[in-house]
């Protein structure tokens, strides 16, 4: 089994799933029925298939495992590199579990072209697993890209009132940032000769182009994170995306930047990641603190979620630029739990939604008398987002505020008030909806989550908890990988003669 | 007195050939019966398919000829790897436009036998413009070219836009070229030869350049950037675009363009190789300005085939940066690009052409609406073409758009590679735009007419899984493209 190719399996199932639909005649209910499942079916196999990963994962070693590699475009020296190692694994599952989930959560809120819209995130799984494991960077590259197609579809044709302005400003900003670092990519080509992973991060760059390039990679990354000033196209888009989209924007799409300034912007521009070390802390804090009083503030659901999202991905550039194990493994947990959290959220929301057709936070009120059990799993998931210890958020945010404290205590502390923060705008967040007086009309017609939202929220609450009580079987998995990964760069430095002392 | 040898006519034999079937198909359309409508739409149906065999047994003879360097006719023109290919190309685009014609010119009742005479003889003066290697038989192929383009774009004789294209277009072509014309003869005062090599020779011996072969190597850099319509000598073109047959314009959207840059291309590198560091800065410049129009322009455009207008000067601003970056792999950079762009136009004319309300042709943006509704597989079509034209991966287009700027960041053109990548996001919006229409708006009160004709779903069909599929086996072009590139050098 060892020459089994699961990554291309993985990559390419969803594709033929959504081949599958397209051979779909109609457009009558039955064609819907048959064209959902079909799509539920291809990602609960893919999700089946991709816990073989999880099973035959070896985390002794920082090796890359699942290893495929065909000749691509020879002239070019570019070949179809896949494997995973230990950060990139669990993305890869995060990306497998959350797809049924978005395709179970959309299953009657969508009504109008069924069919493209379960193609459509079909697609948009291929490109995700296919971004977590390639191992080349054009191959990389392109999946990173082809992302937008699927996504602008999503959120323009399925979205709210004000899609498309959302969809062009998701288009706009992410194509922006991407094609610098596409010339990146080539400069590294031209330097190294080589446009394998792997290769690459053996190759030494100059310290003084390694600048440019880390800046190129920057722009693309930062834009995906998001970080603050280039945030804003984020709740644009959450606003209007619907429900699913939501979920695979802050539960996946989100993380490609942080995985990005892990897998590449560290180990091949350590030279510069130290020396730009304060501007990632100086951004990580004024997007904490700043997105965290924004917040506080909104009187849209939605939006108030996807500001958290950008706090909390805050934590996440943060702890990778400390360089320490703590702070890297927090920012790989974190990114993690807010993927499981954030969507859940999105899902709360949805849930609501769905029954009032309104994100208005002042049209709820008093929901835990009609919906009981809803108010449970909302309160779990906004606990979670708080960081309450015993849930996913508390570990990786707990490993962030390590990592910092041994870099900087300074960044440490303004940090640390954004966890108070967010269990300000959390809370109040929570009181208005679901707590207070039952009054509105509309609200006591509600009723309780039904089975399907039950399925639904079901492996995202198990996962919380798992993540929050027994974090070790998600450490242990990426330990080895992140250790070797920063004593890499520890190597690359001391060749060069800076160390990470920036900021302390 | 001794007869002078027969030169060596086997790598003419396309050309030959193409001016012969012209010829003769010009006589079979004279001698048909025109007197009743349904005579002259048979008429025409005729020489359309004849048409298309004789181009088609025309890319047939181009492929026998072999690739290696062939010289005749006392070194005026030249077969290698680099003519073969760029005639493969513009072959191509001929064949698609007589194709797609056809159907269009029925039912716009524009339809004439000598639509075909033209495009062939259009084709064998752009055959001739890439194989020229003497500034006579460059100036012979273009004008050919030239001529039979103006009759094309005011085709349509009973339409007043059409009328005006055709004139607006014949008058700056003449302006330009006596720019040429004028550019050539500096180029002759001052090196002594029309001959390309002996050209090389002067330019390759002259230190200092003697300065009326730099204005010289200027002007003619002027008149055929109007033939390209690079900025700032594209002005003709969103009006010829817009005025000219749809058709037309799809053919003129793609096989001149080739044609064009193909000579420009040989003239640059072959005669005028030592000199790459005059023209290098012009062609630099062009390039940036014909980006930054082409995506800026393009914003507020209503009219689809202004807008493609815009995308086509955008597009060659991509493909000069090829040739400003002067060596093999930026000319295979942009025959690569040139493929992908000749597979990606037609598919988005063919689309064009399918453009019909009550069986009149529209060509508004705003005609699209809602067009993923009524017509989804057309729609999806031109949205991967639009995505492709975008450079969005993995469609086609972005791998056009890779190598050019590979080849430019191997050369160091920092500047002028972020400048382009920048006009791509720019140039994105107004493809979204398209697509924008078409999905996420509702259909208007009277939809396009069903159903799309066959040879326009057909020509689509192949164009969609060349862009969807050629990620997949991009190696052969790039070869072949990489063979072509070196017989320049």
């Amino acid at each position: 089994m060892s020459n089994f190719p699961i990554l291309s399996l993985l990559i390419f199932l969803p594709l033929a799933g959504a081949g599958f639909i397209l051979t779909i005649r109609g457009d009558d209910d039955i064609a819907k029925r048959n064209a959902k499942r079909m799509a539920l079916w291809t990602s609960i196999v893919t999700f089946v298939l991709s816990l073989y990963l999880w099973f035959n994962f070896d985390s002794s070693t920082a090796a890359y495992q699942f290893q495929e590699q065909v000749d691509w475009i020879p002239a070019y020296n570019i070949s179809y590199h896949l494997g995973l190692d230990g950060i990139s694994v669990l993305f890869v599952l995060l990306t497998t579990l959350l797809t049924p989930v978005c395709i179970l959560a959309s299953w009657c809120s969508i009504k109008d072209r069924v069919k493209e819209y379960m193609i459509a995130f079909l697609i948009l799984e291929t490109m995700m697993v296919g971004m977590f494991s390639a191992l080349d960077i054009m191959i990389f590259y392109i999946f990173f890209e082809a992302v937008l197609i699927p996504m602008f579809l999503i959120i323009g044709v399925w979205g709210g009132k004000r899609r498309v302005y959302a969809s062009y400003k998701l288009f706009l900003y992410t194509l922006a940032g991407s094609v610098l670092m596409l010339l990146a990519i080539l400069v590294m080509y031209v330097q190294s000769g080589t446009t394998d992973i792997p290769e690459l991060m053996k190759f030494r760059f100059d310290p003084a182009l390694q600048h440019w390039l880390w800046l190129a990679f920057f722009a693309s990354f930062a834009v995906k994170v998001p970080m603050w000033p280039v945030h804003t196209w984020l709740p644009d888009a959450h606003v209007e995306a619907p429900t699913a989209g939501s979920v695979i924007l802050a539960g996946v799409l989100l993380k490609f930047g942080g995985y990005g300034f892990i897998r590449f912007s560290l180990p091949m521009f350590p030279d510069a990641s130290v020396s730009f070390t304060p501007l990632m802390f100086s951004l990580s804090i004024i997007a904490v603190v700043y997105t965290s009083l924004v917040a506080l503030v909104q009187h849209d659901m939605k939006k108030l979620i996807a500001y958290s999202s950008i706090a909390h991905m805050g934590f996440v550039t943060a702890g990778t630029f400390t360089m320490t194990v703590h702070g890297v493994e927090g920012a790989v947990f974190q990114m993690l739990s807010h993927g499981v959290v954030s969507a859940a959220l999105f899902l709360c929301v949805g849930v609501i939604y769905d029954r009032l057709h309104t994100r208005e936070i002042a049209a709820y009120g008093g929901v835990v008398h009609k919906m009981p059990a809803y108010a449970l799993v909302f309160m779990l998931f906004m606990m979670a987002s708080v960081g309450l210890p015993g849930t996913g958020g508390f570990v990786g945010e707990f490993l962030v505020l390590l990592g910092a404290f041994e870099a900087n205590t300074w960044v440490a502390a303004f940090l640390a008030t954004g966890v108070i923060l967010g269990a300000a705008y959390m809370l109040y967040l929570y009181r208005r909806v679901v707590f207070g007086a039952l009054e509105k009309d509309e609200v006591k017609k509600m009723l309780d989550m039904s089975a399907r939202e039950w399925a639904v929220f079901a492996p995202l609450v198990v996962l919380t908890l798992w993540m929050g009580i027994y974090p070790s079987s998600f450490l242990d998995m990426m330990h080895v990988s992140v250790d070797h990964l920063l004593s890499q760069v520890q190597v690359a430095l001391d060749a060069s003669g800076s160390a990470i002392v920036a900021g302390r | 007195m001794a007869m002078a040898a027969v030169p060596n006519l086997t790598p003419v034999m396309p050309e030959i050939f193409l001016a012969l079937s012209a010829m003769a198909l010009l006589m079979v359309g004279v001698f048909q019966n025109w007197s009743t409508p349904e005579g002259g739409v048979r008429a025409s149906r005729m020489t359309s398919g004849l048409g298309t065999v004789c181009l088609i047994l025309a890319l047939g003879l181009v492929f026998t000829v072999s690739g290696t360097k062939l010289v005749t006719f006392e070194g005026m023109f030249i077969s290698d790897a680099f003519a073969t290919y760029s005639k493969v190309l513009i072959l191509i685009a001929s064949v698609f436009t007589l194709i797609l014609a056809q159907n269009w010119l029925e039912m716009q009742s524009a339809h004439r036998f000598e639509f075909a005479v033209l495009v062939l003889l259009a084709t064998l003066g752009m055959m001739m413009m890439v194989s020229a290697h003497n500034l006579m038989s460059l100036y012979m192929g273009l004008e050919l070219q030239s001529l039979s383009l103006y009759i094309l774009a005011a085709f349509h004789r009973d339409d007043a836009r059409s009328t005006e294209a055709g004139l607006k277009y014949f008058v700056l072509g003449a302006l330009a070229s006596g720019l040429l014309l004028y550019g050539m003869s500096m180029v002759y005062g001052f090196s002594g030869s029309t001959d390309f090599s002996t050209i090389a020779s002067v330019v390759h011996g002259g230190d200092p350049m003697p300065v009326g072969l730099i204005i010289g190597l200027v002007f003619m850099l002027a008149g055929l950037a109007f033939k390209i319509s690079a900025v700032p000598f594209h002005m003709w073109t969103p009006d010829v675009y817009e005025g000219a047959p749809t058709p037309v314009t799809a053919f003129f959207a793609v096989a001149p363009k080739i044609a064009a840059l193909a000579l420009l291309t040989r003239v640059m590198v072959g005669p005028f190789g030592d000199m790459s560091g005059q023209w290098q800065q012009v062609v630099i410049m062009i390039s940036i300005l014909s980006m930054l129009l082409g995506s800026f322009a393009g914003i507020a455009q209503s009219n689809i085939k202004r807008l493609m207008a815009y995308s086509s000067i955008g597009n060659i601003g991509y493909a000069l940066i090829g040739l400003a970056v002067a060596n093999e792999s930026g000319i295979t950079g942009m025959l690569v690009f040139l493929t992908i762009y000749v597979f990606m136009s037609v598919g988005t004319f063919a689309c064009l052409m399918a453009m019909r309300k009550n069986n009149r042709a529209v060509d508004q943006i705003s005609d699209l609406s809602g067009l993923a509704k009524t017509h989804p597989a057309m729609a999806a079509a031109l949205t991967v073409m639009m995505f492709s034209m975008a450079g969005i991966p993995p469609l086609a287009g972005f791998f056009g758009k890779l190598y050019i700027f590979l080849a430019a960041i191997e050369a160091q053109l920092y500047t002028l590679s972020v400048i382009g990548v920048l006009a791509s996001v720019v140039s994105a919006y107004y493809y979204l735009r398209i697509i924008k229409v078409m999905y996420f708006d509702e259909p208007g009160v009277d939809p396009l007419d069903q159903p799309v004709p066959r040879s326009i779903s057909l020509s689509l069909i192949v164009c969609t899984v060349i862009i969807l599929i050629f990620f997949a086996f991009p190696m052969p072009v790039i070869a072949v493209a990489k063979t072509a590139a070196q017989a320049l050098f």
